[in-house]
C-alpha cells in the first residue's frame, strides 16, 4: 500500500445537486481501485414523498435533478396514469414529448461543453453553453421557467403552446440545427480529441449488462435500449426517428451519440410541433378525479438514460410507496471498470463520460500520499494535468 | 413475448415457488414467489428470458416486507416484478449480487432503510447515511 496514493473526488460542492466522494487509488499515474462514498446530501424524497399529495409530488420530484428536471415528473406522470388507467389527449402528449427533448438538447449541449472543458478545449466549452441559452429562452417562453417548468400533471400538461410559441420554437430550431452542425465538426473531426478520448474509458457490453447501466452510457457500447422505443410513451410512438447507437464503448463514442442524438431531437420537436397543429388548441388534459388502489412502474427516456418510477396506491391522495431510481444511480457504479488501469490525466474524462449529475471539476479536491498525508495536486491541478496532456498531443500532431 | 406467454413459461418452470401472478396491464406482470427461490427466478430472467435488472423497492406493509425486483423486457417494453414477502422481525434473503453487479448498491440502500439481511452480499454496509443513522433504527419501517 506505501507506493498507492489515494485521490478523492468531491464529496461536496455548494453548486452541484449530487454530492458523491470517490477515491481513486493510484500507482504513479495508473489508477489501480475506484471507491465511492454517497449520501452526503440525501434528501429522502421518497419519504417525503408519501407525505405529500400526488399534485405536490409533481413539484417534489422535479427537484430531484436541476439539469433533466422534467424526466422525474415525466416517470410520475406515466406511474399514476397507468394506476388510473388514463389515456391523456393527443395534445398533451405532443407537448410532453415537445419538453422532453427540449430538455435532451440542452442538457446534451451541457455535456459536450463540459467534456471540452475537461479536455482543455474552452472553446467547445463557452461555443456549446452560448448555443444552449436559446433553448433555455424557449423554456421561459412556453413554461415560465428556464429550469423546473411546472408543466406535468395527472391527465395533461398544465400550459398550451400558442401558435407563435409554436413559430418561435422552429426558428430556434434551425439555429440549433446549424450550430449542432458546427459543434459535431469540432468534435468528431479534431485529431486531438480522437488522441484524447479513443480507446479511453471503454466499457464493454458485459459491463453494461452486469452494472445494468442505462441511456447514452449503454448505447455507446453497443446496447440498443432506449425506453422512448422499448416501451413508447407520450407521442413518441406517433413520431418518426431513430436510436443512435456506437460499437466502441469508449469516451469518444459516448460523445457521438449525444452528438447525433440532438438531431434526433430536433426532428422529434419538428413533428411534433407540425402535428400538433391538427389537434384543438387548449385540449391539454383530461379531470382526473380519483386515483384507485395499485401500483404503477412508470419509465421515461431522460438524457443520461432510464428514469424509474414504482409508485403503490391505496385509495387515498397520496403514494403509499414511492420508489425513485435515476439512470446516475447505475451508471456512476461502472466507474469501478471505466476509470481503473488509466492514467489520471485520463480518469476526469472517462468520469465525465457517463455525465453522472457532478460534473464539476471543482469536485477534484486534492491528491495525496494515503501514508503521510503529503498534499500530491489540488483541483486545478488535476484539471490541469488532463490539459497539458491534451497540449501535449496538440504539439505532437503539429510536429 | 407477451406478459401472459411469459406468465405461462414462468408458471411452467416454477411451479412450486410461485405463489401467484398479478396480470397488472398489457405489458406489466407481477410474479408472487418464495423468498428462497429468489436467486433462481432472478438468474431465469436474466439468462433465459434476456431481461434487464432495473432496480429493486421494498416496503413494509401488513404483511411484513416485501421487495419487488423490477425486470425489463427492452425487446418489448415488458416490466416483471418479482415480489417476495419476508418476515418482518427477522428480514433475510440471499443477495442477488452474485448475478449482476447491479444489485450491489440497492441491497445496501434496502439493508439501511428497512433492516433487510441480504445473506452473501460482499459488502454489507449503509449506502446513504454513510454511518451516521443511529443503529437499529430503520426509517422506512412502518413504526417510525
Amino acid at each position: 500500500m506505501s507506493n498507492k496514493k489515494i485521490i478523492p473526488i468531491g464529496p461536496y460542492h455548494p453548486l452541484q445537486e449530487e454530492p458523491e466522494l470517490f477515491k481513486l487509488y493510484c500507482e504513479g499515474e495508473i489508477v489501480k481501485d475506484i471507491k465511492w462514498e454517497t449520501g452526503y446530501n440525501h434528501r429522502g424524497i421518497e419519504k417525503l414523498s408519501e407525505q405529500k399529495t400526488f399534485d405536490q409530488v409533481f413539484f417534489l420530484v422535479e427537484r430531484i435533478c436541476g439539469i433533466c428536471s422534467t424526466s422525474h415528473p415525466f416517470a410520475f406522470a406515466n406511474a399514476m396514469e397507468e394506476i388510473a388507467d388514463i389515456e391523456v389527449p393527443d395534445r398533451a402528449k405532443y407537448i410532453r414529448t415537445i419538453i422532453g427533448e427540449l430538455e435532451r438538447l440542452h442538457s446534451h449541449l451541457l455535456w459536450v461543453g463540459l467534456a471540452g472543458h475537461f479536455l482543455g478545449y474552452n472553446t467547445v466549452f463557452m461555443w456549446a453553453w452560448k448555443y444552449r441559452e436559446p433553448v433555455l429562452d424557449l423554456f421561459e417562453m412556453i413554461t415560465g421557467n428556464r429550469n423546473s417548468y411546472a408543466m406535468f400533471k395527472i391527465g395533461g400538461v398544465r400550459r398550451d403552446i400558442t401558435d407563435p410559441q409554436i413559430r418561435e420554437i422552429k426558428k430556434v430550431m434551425q439555429v440549433v440545427k446549424r450550430k449542432t452542425d458546427l459543434l459535431t465538426g469540432a468534435v468528431m473531426d479534431d485529431p486531438v480529441i480522437h488522441a484524447r478520448t479513443k480507446g479511453v474509458g471503454i466499457l464493454t457490453k458485459k459491463d453494461i449488462a452486469d452494472y445494468a447501466a442505462v441511456g447514452p452510457t449503454a448505447r455507446a457500447s453497443g446496447v440498443d435500449i432506449d425506453i422512448r422505443r422499448d416501451d413508447p410513451y407520450a407521442a413518441y410512438g406517433l413520431v418518426d426517428w431513430k436510436v443512435i447507437t456506437a460499437e466502441a464503448g469508449d469516451v469518444f463514442a459516448k460523445a457521438e451519440v449525444r452528438l447525433l442524438e440532438m438531431y434526433e431531437s430536433i426532428k422529434i420537436i419538428e413533428q411534433c410541433l407540425n402535428k400538433m397543429k391538427r389537434e384543438k388548441e387548449g385540449d391539454t388534459e383530461i379531470q382526473v378525479r380519483e386515483i384507485p388502489e395499485g401500483i404503477g412502474t412508470g419509465r421515461a427516456e431522460a438524457p443520461r438514460g432510464e428514469v424509474f418510477h414504482f409508485v403503490v396506491t391505496d385509495g387515498s391522495n397520496s403514494p403509499v410507496r414511492h420508489k425513485i431510481r435515476a439512470p446516475s444511480y447505475v451508471n456512476i457504479a461502472t466507474f469501478k471498470k471505466s476509470c481503473v488501469g488509466q492514467t489520471i490525466a485520463d480518469a476526469t474524462i472517462s468520469l465525465a463520460a457517463v455525465d453522472p449529475c457532478y460534473c464539476c471539476t471543482e469536485r477534484m479536491a486534492v491528491a495525496y500520499d494515503f501514508a503521510s498525508k503529503e498534499r500530491l495536486y489540488s483541483g486545478y491541478e488535476l484539471l490541469d494535468i488532463s490539459r497539458r496532456k491534451t497540449e501535449k498531443i496538440k504539439t505532437q500532431k503539429s510536429q | 413475448m407477451k406478459t401472459d406467454k411469459l406468465a405461462d413459461t414462468i408458471i411452467a418452470v416454477f411451479e412450486k415457488d410461485l405463489l401467484k401472478i398479478d396480470y397488472l396491464k398489457e405489458t406489466r406482470l407481477s410474479v408472487h414467489i418464495n423468498p428462497g427461490a429468489i436467486v433462481n427466478v432472478a438468474r431465469f430472467m436474466q439468462v433465459h428470458l434476456r431481461l434487464r435488472f432495473i432496480i429493486a423497492s421494498a416496503m413494509h406493509t401488513g404483511k411484513g416486507i416485501e421487495i419487488l425486483y423490477h425486470f425489463s423486457d427492452d425487446a418489448t417494453g415488458n416490466i416483471i416484478n418479482v415480489q417476495v414477502v419476508l418476515d418482518e422481525n427477522k428480514p433475510e434473503i440471499e443477495s442477488l449480487t452474485g448475478l449482476f453487479t447491479a444489485a450491489n448498491w440497492i441491497e445496501r440502500e434496502m439493508y439501511e432503510i428497512l433492516g433487510i439481511n441480504f445473506r452473501n452480499h460482499p459488502n454489507l454496509e449503509k449506502l446513504l447515511s454513510d454511518g451516521n443513522w443511529a443503529e437499529g433504527v430503520y426509517p422506512y419501517r412502518k413504526s417510525n
